[in-house]
């Protein structure tokens, strides 16, 4: 299931961001060492291949409902994990664009629950023992099975973390598990059965696509530490990522200025953007009876993102909150839109007699 | 993962589903609604021309902005209904097709969202004398920023197409290898999906009550259809080998990041600073209360 934007928030979802950015480089650069260009048309081709087996559905038993295949797992099997991985993040960002599936915020934590999940982990630790390197079909279908489960487990749990975090959601946590869990179960069952067939067909007619494809070297020594030290340093990254964020999160605005330029240098006209605005602000707090709320102006947060923090609890923010000027967010709300709509109809009109 | 999601029973009539097959309801619809939004990218308005650099910017900012708000946060959010208003004007978008495919993407938050009217109960404001829960504030919330975030991101496509977004990506830093094979995803996705399209109207047409629709079916239809994209990858790939392929996909003419480019960003970039920092819908609304009062 694809985390969607309006339950992120920019702390997460930059987070998510950040290491699924690294574990794409990574990929990219494990798949260079390889010096197997070839890989790079097949990954695209197979990634095509994905969403058009998407498209067919199938009537899954006793249920009379309908599911289709993730792909992930078989992606994995087909082309080794660190291509699976990029074939992934390819497919989940053309769903992201073309089916907003998910969103743009929410495209590392898709990646990651979707791509990293089977590929790095259920492939490795659970199909690639159970397989082993001289497949049978029964041992096909339990190391299919088996993977596609626990992957996505992990990816539902991942889902519920990343939900949990963004704090969005008023389900508890307990609840929340036991909703997607079970639900994940059934979807895991299907999609191992699903990616067993497709794999005992492809590997009868062609055997040596399976048995080429994933060849033990991916699973070396060499690459494991790498995939060990990379998952330290996400852990370490995400870590320190997480807890800054979260204590900076009332003011999302420096950080989204940071997220998007990539470099503070933005911060200083920033500031000054904000000190002008600060000063505004002053000045139409002497409107008092307008309900406007001070307390929503962030501060600059270099003074100590810890006060605005607690200035920002919503505990403190919201009960302050009057009939009237509920009833002035539900007018304002109208105009703006109204404003709006009226600036979309004059640009509109504005290109056609231009045109 | 739910990409299409129209149920298809097994209790249909083979007549009816025979129709279906050859309707718009027909699986292969959705590849012809990407079709239709590739269309849509390469028209030539003042927001197609803007380099791509620049709209993939301005949505990931407007996104990160939408998503940074408090969780009761609704009228703050309105505002930001300006800028798919605008992008849709300028861009010469298809209003009813975009919220459409929005609407397809609904279900996650909505299932998640729902929720939250049952578990938070506590009366968080009064609108006249209707009190509003908390739950049912941050419910409005969730599905506002959803509406806001698809359709941004969905413009992003329909103004920009897919290789502008790949180009961009590129060169914002992102891998070389990625971005070749994303644009060779794109390709090959209309091929392989008309191919999926004729596999899948072939079993419709031979399957009567419900058989034929099974697990086991689709496992052989989706290999046929693998082991055929293994063939064709080859074949592409020696084609490829026999043009001279390098690892790199050329893209002809270079991007240029203009004064209008700039001009564009930092003015979307300001005003979402402006409303993120202000409540103009809560100004708007006292000052007509305060003059009709």
């Amino acid at each position: 299931m694809h985390m969607a934007d309006a339950l992120m928030s920019p702390a997460v979802g930059g987070t998510m961001w950040a290491a699924t950015a690294g574990l794409t480089v990574y990929s990219a650069r494990k798949l260079k060492q390889e010096i197997d260009d070839r890989k790079v048309p097949l990954m695209g081709v197979l990634g095509a291949f994905v969403f058009s087996a998407q498209m067919i559905n199938f009537t899954i038993p006793a249920t009379g409902s309908s599911g289709h295949l993730g792909g992930g797992m078989i992606l994995a099997i087909l082309l080794g994990p660190h291509a699976a991985f990029l074939a992934m993040a390819s497919i989940l960002t053309v769903q992201a664009l073309f089916f907003a599936d998910g969103g743009l915020l929410a495209l590392g934590c898709n990646i990651f629950n979707l791509g990293f999940f089977p590929c790095f982990v259920a492939y490795p630790l659970i199909y690639k023992p159970i397989a082993g390197d001289r497949p049978t079909e029964g041992r096909i279908l339990a190391g299919a099975l088996a993977s596609a489960v626990l992957g996505l487990q992990v990816g539902a749990f991942g889902v519920v973390l990343e939900t949990f975090f963004s704090g969005l959601t008023a389900l508890p946590f307990g609840t929340f598990v036991l909703l997607m869990q079970p639900i994940h179960l059934a979807i895991g069952i299907v999609e191992g059965v699903v990616t067993a067939l497709v794999v005992i067909l492809v590997w009868k007619a062609r055997p040596e696509i399976v048995e080429m494809a994933g060849p033990s070297r991916a699973v070396a020594a060499g690459s494991w530490r790498g995939v060990l030290a990379g998952l330290l340093a996400l852990a370490v990254i995400t870590g320190g990522a997480l807890s800054w964020f979260a204590s900076a999160y009332p003011d999302g605005l420096e950080w989204a200025m940071f997220r998007t330029s990539g470099k503070e240098e933005l911060e200083a006209p920033g500031g000054e953007v904000h000190s002008v605005l600060a000063q505004l602000q002053q000045w139409t707090a002497f409107l008092p009876d307008y309900g406007f709320k001070a307390e929503e102006v962030p501060t600059a947060s270099k003074e100590g993102p810890k006060r605005d923090a607690a200035k920002h609890s919503p505990a403190e923010r919201w009960p302050a909150v009057s009939a009237e000027t509920s009833v002035a967010g539900v007018v304002g709300s109208g105009i703006t839109l109204a404003v709006a709509g009226l600036i979309g109809f004059g640009l509109k009109g504005r290109w056609r007699s231009r045109r | 993962m739910a990409l299409y999601r129209a149920g298809r029973g097994s209790d249909r009539l083979p007549a009816r589903r025979f129709l279906e097959t050859f309707t718009v309801a027909s699986p292969g619809a959705s590849a012809l609604d990407i079709r239709y939004l590739d269309i849509i990218s390469s028209r030539d308005t003042s927001i197609h021309r803007l380099d791509p650099r620049a709209k993939l910017l301005t949505t990931l900012a407007y996104i990160v902005a939408v998503a940074s708000f408090d969780k009761y946060t609704v009228t703050g959010l309105v505002p930001f209904v300006i800028y798919p208003v605008v992008l849709i004007a300028l861009g010469d978008v298809p209003v009813a097709y975009l919220l459409r495919k929005a609407m397809l993407a609904a279900p996650f938050a909505l299932f998640v969202g729902i929720f939250n009217p049952l578990f938070d109960r506590e009366v968080l404001l009064h609108v006249g004398s209707v009190p509003i829960s908390g739950g049912w504030a941050s419910f409005l919330s969730i599905m506002l920023r959803f509406t806001l975030t698809v359709t941004s991101a969905l413009l992003l496509v329909a103004t920009t197409g897919f290789n502008g977004v790949c180009v961009a990506l590129e060169k914002l830093g992102a891998p070389k290898a990625f971005v070749v094979q994303l644009l060779f995803l794109y390709r090959y996705l209309f091929v392989l999906g008309d191919e999926a399209t004729r596999l899948t109207r072939a079993r419709s047409l031979r399957t009567f009550d419900g058989r034929g629709m099974g697990i086991r079916v689709f496992g052989s239809l989706a290999g046929q259809l693998l082991l055929r994209t293994l063939d064709r990858a080859r074949r592409i790939y020696l084609a490829m080998l026999c043009r001279g392929f390098d690892g790199e996909v050329r893209q002809a003419g270079s991007l240029r990041f203009s004064k209008g480019d700039l001009v564009y960003t930092v003015w979307w970039l300001g005003l979402f600073i402006l409303l993120r920092v202000y409540d103009i819908t809560h100004l708007a609304g006292s000052v007509v209360m305060g003059l009709a009062g």
